[in-house]
């Protein structure tokens, strides 16, 4: 491997692979963490409001925050039942 | 009003310690009136890294619940007259740091006229460590080169961003980011993250880099910073990164290989 060494010659480091894997967790931990205060109760209402209406279950109703540039998306998402 | 300077990482074993006893003796040997205090409530050893173990008789938690006076628990360093060191509790538990408490402490330390104070965070994310960080106007964050270290800084961060007095204010604590226990030849060679890698993944100004170094078990092991030993390869980057902190301009260190001959190269000389 020294002689290699002098060539500069190197696989895919495991130094690359730890940077890959810190990236993609870390913004994922990152997306969480900017999330408002207010998420989860905001998500329990409106799911209140929904349930008014039609039938849904908890699971069915999901919310979510993300950025883009300087704006911050609120994404809700209800699956409604087929009837 | 003193500077609040934290010294936290989320994970253990990174250098906390060694790096709050390196900054608080740096501040002071650049002439500034320092204190360094242990956050860790239950499990104190900044006593015995700064070497002061056997003049400990109050501590940081017997202050603020009113037990002793903050001038019979503060401990004058023997080495830096500048330099006084608050150790912290062992018996009690850590709940018995309160805001209240530990704010008055920072308010009387300021009043004595300490220019800086070092708050020597304990690892985790709980009482102890978010009380260490509530009022920091300046936070080190001490980093290896390794995946989980990285991702608990991280996670400091964010503490450090919503948490804080500061962040709590509308404003933000400085961040500055320490990576320790840096082996070149292992980052030259893909094996270790590069100071690159880590400033790039978690967004902060780098303040310095120490060097993975005999010289600091050295120090511990007989109770002075290593940034004392001015000798050596870490106690040099240490003062390097003091000097940064104080607006000073200098250029890293010890951060490339250190040039081998071409036979013990082939040889797969060194380590």
């Amino acid at each position: 491997m020294p002689i290699f060494g002098l060539f500069g010659r190197k696989n895919k480091s495991s130094a690359a692979a730890a940077r890959e894997r810190l990236q993609i967790l870390i913004s994922h931990e990152r997306q969480n963490r900017l999330g408002p205060d207010f998420l989860p109760d905001l998500q329990r209402e409106i799911l209140d409001v929904v349930k008014k209406y039609v039938a849904v279950r908890d699971d069915q109703v999901s919310i979510r925050v993300d950025r883009e540039g300087d704006a911050s998306v609120l994404e809700l998402n209800v699956t409604l039942p087929e009837n | 009003m003193a500077i609040v300077v934290t010294v936290t990482s989320g994970k253990g074993g990174v250098g906390k310690t060694t790096s709050s006893a390196a900054i608080a003796a740096g501040l002071a040997q650049a002439g500034h009136r320092t204190v360094v205090i242990d956050f860790d409530v239950g499990l104190r050893n900044l006593d015995l890294v700064m070497g002061v173990e056997r003049r400990v008789v109050f501590d940081f938690v017997s202050v603020i619940s009113g037990e002793a006076s903050l001038n019979q628990a503060l401990i004058q360093d023997k080495r830096l007259e500048r330099l006084s060191i608050l150790a912290a509790s062992q018996t009690k538990d850590k709940d018995a740091l309160t805001e209240d408490g530990v704010g008055q402490v920072i308010e009387q330390l300021s009043d004595m006229g300490f220019e800086y104070i070092v708050c020597d965070s304990p690892a985790g994310i709980e009482r102890g460590a978010t009380m260490a960080l509530y009022f920091a106007d300046h936070a080190v964050i001490v980093t290896n080169p390794e995946v989980s270290s990285v991702r608990d800084s991280d996670r400091i961060l964010g503490i450090l961003q919503s948490k804080s007095k500061h962040a709590e204010e509308g404003g933000r604590v400085n961040e500055h980011l320490l990576i320790t226990r840096y082996d070149p030849v292992r980052v030259d060679q893909g094996e270790m993250l590069s100071k690159e890698d880590v400033c790039d993944i978690l967004a902060v100004k780098l303040i310095g880099v120490i060097p993975e170094s005999k010289a600091v078990l050295k120090a511990s092991n007989t109770g002075f910073p290593v940034i004392l030993d001015a000798e050596s390869d870490a106690g040099m980057a240490y003062s390097d990164a003091v000097a940064r902190f104080l607006g000073e301009d200098r250029p890293l260190r010890f951060v490339t290989p250190k040039k081998q001959g071409l036979l013990s190269r082939i040889l797969g000389g060194g380590d």
